[in-house]
């Protein structure tokens, strides 16, 4: 998919360092309180790819959604670049599980939305062909959501996430819906515009070959609340292949933290 | 690689139809052939055989269907020679054009003819037919009259039932207030309110307009609401993860998200307007064609009284067809067969 443009915008947006400090969270249900997250402190640098990986359900989507500014978290601090999120910005854009794309709009205004939605669409209009071109849709943008294979709809999601110049992509669980052979396809190119554009990125999945080859630290967190169990970095150079015996390697250690070496 | 591998190809969508195998056009048109038979027929029956009573327009009747039956005739004959799409229309039409020229021959034999059926409550067609030729010109005013009212109480409560269904859907304080009065208020029949609003209102054309748009703007609030408040919630979590101020997660989201639930209502709101209508028309306006219906009945003109009917069914049918060629285009985006 990357082979078109060598660069996505210029000038390349610099990736923001985030802090997630002592945050716990917490949901009403029925009338009683459910923990979610349980004093989750990390920072990631400025520029990395972090995968948080937890089981079904342990509340990592719950943690991106604070990130995102969706919610304020329950107690803790969360900082970007050292401000402390107070609410959603287009700088850290989310790339949802379900492409969530507006099935009234064509694909390519989808991809204008967070343009539009701020007003600058007049002014920059150029930066959708430019999205589109980097996931390899040109040729789609008056198509509708309905005509489009999964992967093709994620592929719009991700244009419509770039089109925000994210400092800090926040990717949940992405590719989670995907069949398997367009998900490696996915996988790949994601890194690669990670690569090039510079941006932070956080991942969740549960998904551990995915959080392997994708990541440069895996985040292992717990059943919910989800509190951190490892945090491991994936000393492996890019392009990786999936048959790295390091990669296997880590691949056992991280399912052993899950409960799930059993029969690996 | 991206490919137009994961795409599905658009020769599936939308080829069905298109490559529906249609029958070549024969050199004689046997179905025609029998149904311009049949309607020269009616035409031989009907002006020559003599009326029971003076009708006026026994010979242009007489002269409609025998037109009927000459174009038949040559569609059947000479079809190859007729504009491809008028020839597979007449096919299409030609079971019903057969079984309506049966109709004509009962209904010409059992009123003008040999009045089986009993005068003056069975009307002769070309009883109905002088209606049209010769009181167009109150028929047609009435059309206006009707018209007229119902557009202005359909837009103003289309577009109340639309601001207030948007209103309660999306505001939490709208809806604590709005609801219990809209439940109370809003299952009551508009028609209800009627004389009340002919006692309220400084004249009937105003106090009708009310009613109209009353009856509308029930369903419309009900189902512009319930649409806005069932949008996908991850929408709007999208655009404001994007920088969308609440405006645009208004006009740009919860809008076009329930416009599917507002159409229903719109449909819904029309059919209730029509009957409100004829009802406004025939209690106070004195104009319309609830008015006309009115009148005709009182004179026991009953010809007049039935092509009333037929103009109104002509007018609500052609104005549902109208809304749902402006959903269908509206709402492309939904069918599922839109071609890029």
């Amino acid at each position: 998919m990357v082979s078109t443009a060598a660069r996505f915008v210029e000038p390349a947006p610099p990736g923001s360092a985030l802090d997630v400090l002592n945050v716990s969270h917490a949901f009403a249900l029925d009338g009683k309180t459910l923990p979610v997250l349980d004093r989750v402190s990390f920072r990631m640098e400025a520029g990395e790819l972090v995968a948080l990986l937890g089981p079904s359900g342990c509340g990592k989507s719950t943690l991106l959604r604070l990130v995102a500014g969706l919610e304020p978290p329950s107690t803790g601090t969360l900082l970007v670049d050292g401000q402390r999120i107070a609410g959603p910005h287009p700088s850290r854009v989310v790339m949802f599980q379900d492409p969530t794309l507006y099935p009234w709009r064509t694909v390519r205004a989808n991809v204008s939305l967070g343009l539009e939605a701020r007003g600058l669409l007049r002014a920059q209009g150029g930066r959708v062909d430019e999205a589109l071109r980097l996931v390899g849709l040109t040729n789609f943008e008056t198509a509708y959501p309905h005509q489009l294979s999964g992967g093709m709809a994620q592929r719009v999601s991700l244009a419509r996430a770039l089109v925000n110049d994210p400092t800090l992509l926040l990717l949940d669980e992405p590719l989670g819906k995907l069949d398997s052979m367009t998900r490696i396809t996915m996988q790949g190119e994601l890194v690669s515009l990670w690569q090039r554009a510079g941006f932070s990125a956080l991942l969740v999945t549960h998904d551990v070959e995915e959080a392997l080859f994708m990541a440069n630290r895996v985040i292992v967190l717990s059943d919910r609340p989800a509190a951190i169990k490892a945090d491991i970095a994936v000393d492996l150079p890019y392009p990786r292949h999936r048959g790295d015996p390091r990669i296997a390697e880590l691949r056992r250690e991280v399912l052993g933290l899950l409960g799930l070496d059993a029969n690996w | 690689m991206f490919s137009a591998k994961s795409l599905r190809p658009a020769e599936d969508i939308g080829q069905s139809v298109a490559d529906e195998p249609v029958a070549a056009p024969r050199a004689f048109w046997f179905l025609g052939g029998i149904a311009a038979v049949a309607w020269l027929t009616d035409a031989a029956v009907t002006g020559w055989l003599p009326d029971i009573d003076d009708f006026d327009r026994t010979g242009l009747l007489a002269w409609v269907m025998a037109g009927i039956g000459a174009i038949l005739a040559a569609i059947a004959v000479l079809g190859s020679l007729v504009p491809k799409n008028v020839a597979e229309r007449a096919r299409y039409s030609g079971p019903w054009l057969l079984l309506l020229s049966g109709v004509f021959l009962a209904w010409e034999l059992t009123t003008a003819k040999f009045t089986v059926l009993p005068r003056p409550f069975f009307a002769s067609p070309q009883a109905m037919l002088e209606v049209f030729t010769d009181d167009y010109p109150r028929l047609g005013l009435s059309v206006a009259h009707s018209l007229r009212l119902l557009a202005g109480g359909y837009v103003i409560g289309a577009m109340a039932g639309f601001a207030a269904g948007v209103a309660i859907g999306w505001s939490r304080a709208v809806g604590y207030w709005a609801h219990p009065a809209l439940r109370l208020l809003g299952p009551l029949p508009a028609t209800a309110w009627l004389p009340l609003a002919f006692f309220a209102f400084p004249g009937s054309y105003s106090a009708s307009t009310f009613l109209v748009a009353l009856a509308t703007g029930f369903p419309v609030t009900v189902l512009t609401w319930s649409g806005v408040a069932g949008v996908n919630k991850a929408y709007y979590d999208v655009a404001r993860t994007m920088g969308a101020s609440q405006r645009f997660l208004v006009l740009k989201v919860a809008i076009p998200a329930a416009m599917p639930s507002v159409f229903v209502g719109l449909f819904m709101g029309l059919g209730a307007s029509f009957s409100v209508l004829v009802v406004a028309e025939m209690m106070g306006v004195k104009a319309g064609l609830g008015w006309y219906l009115q009148w005709a009945q009182g004179w026991a003109a009953y010809a007049n009284m039935y092509s009333a009917l037929l103009v109104m069914a002509l007018m609500c049918t052609g104005l549902i067809t109208l809304l749902f060629r402006a959903r269908d285009k509206l709402l492309a985006w939904q069918k599922g067969l839109v071609q890029w």
